[in-house]
């Protein structure tokens, strides 16, 4: 049962970076403009989210 | 210092990534922009700029660009904070439901005494912090309302959410075979989804709709004593400040016009269709639109004074009459709350008498309320107006809020304005073929007036080149071809023999003549906008009887009245005497829909049931209605119409779907038989089958939509 003590950890930490992944790109304004962005990607001269 | 300006640009047509680009480039190129970024989700561009200067001309860069444009109010940013916090808050609660349920499988797989407990205490350390961080939403709505002496659903949601925490720690502590973290974090899962939908749905159209706002008097360019201009705000406007009025510019606050001739169109102001020709000395309201030469003005109200100001004030008076209704969640939970606190009440008291065992009373009352807990109750409503509202904005129709929705499917009377809701608001010809028309038209190329533009848009074919055109402000136009002298405008001006001149005509009338020798008349009449009879008939099969409320002469309503067989209309109305009217409907138990665009409808649409606006109506009025449609026909009202009373049928039936649910849960949580598992279990399977229900509204749609390809109606007439 000692397995526990890494594997809950491990789990818990799994989940947090994933929440933490979504607070950021959710900040970060990558969600303001789901059409655009995939037509962006087609432009040359400019990268980097929506300031 | 760069700033956001008083408005982003919302650009309906751009579509592509072509488009982004080209909208972008377009509006960089401007001087004073420092920074335009396009959004293809909003349709519109957030454009920065230098401080200190006027506006860019943004909106005539787009349209050079080939792009339509509005002017928004730039507000946007900050109504996004709210929805931000719920997303996260969302993001939350579904982080620790998935990691608590994973505790919980395990616990209910049969794990070990010691293994349990710490289960428990772990799920008990992750769900505390968010209870506290998202169930706040719900907490803060809860106690305010309890504050002004009323419940709402989110009463019971917050007792519910409490008691299940407390008396789950309770157990866990003494190491108790059942803690209900799961059920806490899940509720608060599904429960922050049918928030997050219902304040996503309110905000983009609320954005949508303002962000349709016009250029209209956000400034006015100042003549100063020293005979300096300056472009100074509407707010800085004072009474007696001298103000140059271009033409194509409407009028920014209520002013005398000092000198210059021109024509104006006061159709958004007082529902007059027939432009009229602007003297000296003329009072004109905010809101009158310069049609054809610059004007000298001399205001003679600040904003806060004028005819515009008045408007608002009679708008809020209105609106307390319909701030009674109350939403369908929130009546529902008035008789909901106390049957479920009572129901827990009597399951505590009755094991406790009859057990005498208190803890396994608590335990089981804690069941009944996580149960009867409005998971579904709380999903059922905003679901399907989030559905709802999507329908709609396929049909150009944006939805203010929920509670619009639900006042329209109650609605009995349409009450329509004339001008510019049943009609264009704007003059066209009235006879097909009239002679020497390519001739009026290449002269009524170079004007603004309306009755010029529709000269001109009525040929298609070549125009004879015709030179020295000049406009004199509120006569006509006057060019020459060859040796002749033509002339296009006011009959006593264009002719020279009187008997030519027509006696009053019901119509509007301008004159083509060759020197002074008459040519031709041409009469002009406000068209039905396409679909009007369409409409009006729709709203009769649907049992709604339409009336018409005008501020126009007796005659032209009376003509446009027989058009559609609309019976009941009054005209020469006041923007009081409409209010007037609705309050007499209302008082006579009619539940009204007003369809107007003009200021002066603009209290009468907040003192309707509910309101709708077109999408070129009055900013004061746009912001009042609950719905706003984008497209040209009147066949939008119908359509919301039976979309809205489609959603309260689904409404109804979800709250039938919940109410069953609890019917069928409660006596076995009383009898003391519910298990955390079977409440986590039971708890989806009513949300999914809400979700379910709800999206029928769609199904339905697609369904018609397909018969309707199979079997197509007959086309609507464009011009009836």
């Amino acid at each position: 049962m000692s397995i526990l003590l890494y594997l809950i950890p491990i789990s818990f930490l799994l989940g947090a970076a994933g929440l933490a992944a979504f607070l950021w790109s959710f900040r970060s304004g990558q969600y303001q403009d789901l059409d655009g962005a995939a037509e962006r990607v087609l432009f040359e001269d400019e990268d980097g989210p929506a300031g | 210092m760069n700033r956001h300006g008083p408005g982003t640009p919302s650009v309906p047509g751009i579509h592509c990534g072509g488009c982004l680009r080209k909208v972008e480039q377009a509006l960089s190129q401007l001087e004073a922009v420092a920074e335009a970024r396009a959004n293809l989700t909003t349709r519109s561009v957030i454009v920065r700029w230098t401080d200190g200067v006027p506006p860019p001309a943004m909106i005539e860069a787009l349209a050079e660009a080939g792009h339509a444009a509005h002017l928004g109010d730039g507000n946007a940013p900050d109504a996004d904070k709210t929805q931000a916090d719920l997303v996260r808050a969302l993001a939350v609660a579904g982080f620790a439901a998935s990691n608590i349920m994973l505790f919980s499988v395990s616990v209910w797989a049969g794990a070990g005494e010691s293994l349990r407990t710490l289960f428990h205490a772990l799920s008990a350390l992750i769900a505390l912090p968010v209870l506290i961080y998202s169930g706040r939403v719900f907490y803060r709505s809860a106690w305010s309302a309890l504050r002004h002496g009323r419940t709402n659903m989110d009463v019971p949601v917050s007792i519910g959410l409490t008691l299940a925490f407390a008396m789950s720690l309770y157990d866990t502590i003494h190491g108790g075979p059942h803690a209900y973290f799961d059920a806490v974090t899940m509720l608060l899962f599904f429960l922050l989804v049918g928030r997050t939908l219902d304040h996503a749905m309110r905000s983009r159209a609320r954005q949508a709709v303002s962000d349709l706002a016009r250029l209209t008097a956000h400034g006015a360019m100042v003549e100063q004593k020293d005979g300096s201009q300056a472009y100074l705000p509407v707010d800085e406007l004072r009474p007696g400040m001298t103000i140059l009025l271009a033409a194509g510019e409407r009028v920014p606050v209520d002013a005398r016009i000092l000198c210059g001739a021109s024509d104006l169109d006061r159709s958004l102001v007082t529902g007059e269709s027939a432009p009229q020709p602007a003297t000296p000395g003329m009072i004109v309201e905010a809101g009158t639109l310069n049609l054809t030469a610059p004007l000298r003005l001399e205001t003679s109200a600040a904003a806060g004074e004028s005819f515009l100001a008045e408007m608002t004030r009679m708008m809020v008076a209105a609106e307390a009459g319909r701030s009674r209704y109350r939403r369908l969640a929130d009546r529902a939970a008035a008789l909901y709350a106390p049957l479920v606190h009572s129901a827990a009440l009597l399951a505590f008291l009755g094991w406790a008498l009859a057990s005498g065992d208190i803890h396994r009373a608590a335990v089981i009352a804690v069941a009944v309320l996580i149960i009867t807990c409005p998971c579904a109750l709380g999903l059922a409503v905003p679901i399907v107006q989030v559905v709802a509202a999507r329908r709609m904005f396929e049909q150009g129709i944006m939805m203010r809020d929920g509670a619009g929705l639900e006042r329209l499917a109650d609605v009995d009377t349409v009450v329509f304005d004339k001008t510019g809701t049943l009609t264009w608001g704007r003059p066209q010809l009235r006879q097909p073929s009239v002679p020497h028309l390519g001739l009026a038209a290449a002269l009524a190329a170079h004007s603004r007036h309306p009755h010029a533009r529709a000269l001109a848009e009525a040929w298609q074919g070549p125009a004879p080149a015709i030179i020295d055109v000049r406009e004199i402000a509120g006569r006509g136009i006057e060019g020459r071809l060859g040796p002749d002298i033509i002339r296009l405008g006011r009959p006593d001006w264009a002719l020279d023999r009187p008997e030519d001149i027509p006696a009053s005509a019901p119509f509007p009338c301008t004159s083509l003549s060759r020197n002074g020798a008459l040519l031709a008349h041409y009469h002009f009449d406000d068209c039905l906008r396409p679909g009007a009879r369409a409409a009006i008939r729709a709203l009769t099969d649907q049992g709604c009887a339409s009336v018409i409320l005008s501020g126009d002469h007796a005659a032209a309503v009376a003509r446009t009245a027989a058009q559609l067989d609309v019976t009941q209309f009054e005209a020469d109305l006041l923007p009081a005497g409409k209010v007037q009217r609705l309050e007499a409907l209302a008082a006579a138990g009619r539940r009204t829909l007003m369809v107007g665009d003009g200021l002066n409808d603009a209290p009468a649409l907040a003192a309707a049931h509910v309101s709708m606006a077109p999408s070129d109506a009055a900013d004061v009025g746009r912001q009042a209605a609950d719905f706003v449609f984008l497209r040209a026909p009147l066949g939008a009202v119908p359509c919301a119409l039976s979309i809205a009373r489609r959603a309260k049928t689904l409404i109804r039936q979800n709250f039938a779907l919940a109410v069953l649910y609890n019917a069928i849960a409660l006596p076995f949580a009383v009898a003391g038989l519910v298990t955390p598992l079977a409440a986590a279990l039971a708890m989806s399977a009513s949300s999914l089958a809400v979700v379910a229900n709800a999206l029928r509204l769609n199904a339905n749609a697609a369904r018609r939509d397909r018969m309707a390809r199979k079997h197509p109606q007959p086309a609507v007439r464009f011009a009836e």
